[in-house]
């Protein structure tokens, strides 16, 4: 008798549980994909250097690259302060 | 010169050992020279599975410290005559073989068979690593939930980095009712995640429970559905084109199957 109640009243708006399986496994794979090791951040960092530099100088010292987190997303987060801005890129 | 075939899937209690059987067997019901090889060291599981365990003399251990030859440890099946199982020892010391010696044990089988199949343990350790040494190629097993597609994900990057490219999926136990009302995830849902070739999709089947009851697998019965889907599978690794099993009855869903893995072998 619950059970129908339940049926009548609560079950019937929920997601069906494929579709949370679903979302929460994208979810996961994204976090344990981007989990990456300080190498592959540093190499990722190097390349990101050497594209910006074409187009800007930039402090190195005081680059922050990181992966952030959030509700539902990853963000890949770099703070990379600019000194000064080039004319032209260099191979343009 | 026969070929490696590691049969994984990082979580526990997806059906590796049962894979691991039923291919096995149906290779060789098709007339193949398979040894069956369970490197679950410890955990000594295939044996049973496979109906075997009275038989036992000497095993994968024993082979590596010399105290055997390769052949003494190989136990011949009673139904088919070209399948071998090599089993695995019950010692609790996971260090007892190493990566390169299961490497030469692989070369060694592979001499005088057409497959060697390969039993990984659970995990992503030594057994693990043990187990994919000696491998030609891999074939990760799953089940339709997020937990084993997670660890399945994982296992598929540390092949990947092991040099054991383009591993096959099986999608094991799908409960195609529970699929139709949207209460489990489909086979298009987990090959959209793991993004790899799909080489079987296996229903959920009682009969898989009482055929490990007896020590046969469900390959040799005519009436098993699962036993049927591991046919069609070894067929598919000999190279036959073979259609995916139609869960549903009304169809549609495995057509949508099916152009999925067109596209992602074309």
């Amino acid at each position: 008798m619950l059970d129908i109640l339940q049926r009548f009243f609560g079950k019937e708006t929920e997601k069906p549980s494929k579709t949370v399986a679903k979302e929460r496994l994208r979810l996961v794979l994204m976090h344990d994909r981007l989990d990456i090791s300080p190498e592959l951040l540093e190499s990722l960092r190097a390349d990101l250097l050497k594209v910006i530099n074409d187009y800007c100088e930039i402090d190195q010292d005081a680059i922050e690259i990181g992966l952030h987190r959030g509700q539902g997303s990853v963000a890949l987060v770099a703070n990379i302060p600019v000194l000064r801005l080039k004319r032209l890129p260099a191979h343009h | 010169m026969g070929e490696v075939l590691v049969i994984t899937s990082g979580k526990g209690g997806v059906g590796k050992t049962t894979t691991t059987a039923n291919l096995g067997t149906a290779l060789a019901m098709m007339g193949y020279r398979v040894v069956l090889v369970d490197a679950d060291i410890g955990l000594r599981n295939l044996d049973v599975v496979m109906g075997l365990e009275n038989r036992i003399v000497y095993d994968l251990v024993d082979v590596a410290h010399g105290r055997c030859r390769l052949k003494q440890a190989l136990i011949r099946d009673r139904r088919f005559e070209s399948m071998f199982l090599l089993p695995a020892a019950q010692t609790k010391d996971k260090t007892a073989v190493n990566p390169e010696q299961m490497k030469e044990l692989c070369t060694e089988l592979k001499k005088e068979s057409d497959f060697v199949l390969v039993d990984c343990p659970a995990g992503i350790e030594q057994g693990f690593r043990n187990a994919i040494a000696g491998a030609d190629k891999a074939i990760v097993v799953t089940t339709p939930e997020v937990a084993a597609v997670r660890d399945a994900d994982r296992i598929i990057g540390l092949l990947e980095a092991s040099e054991l490219r383009n591993p096959l999926l099986i999608v094991n136990r799908i409960r195609p009712q529970m699929v139709k009302t949207g209460d489990m995830l489909n086979v298009e849902d987990v090959i959209e995640h793991l993004a790899i070739e799909l080489l079987g999709i296996v229903p959920d089947d009682e009969t898989i429970i009482t055929s490990t009851n007896r020590g046969e697998p469900a390959v040799l019965n005519a009436n098993s559905r699962a036993g049927e889907a591991y046919r069609n599978i070894s067929r598919r690794i000999v190279g036959e084109e073979v259609p995916f099993m139609n869960l549903e009855a009304g169809g549609g869903f495995i057509e949508r199957v099916r152009r999925l893995f067109g596209l992602r072998t074309g």
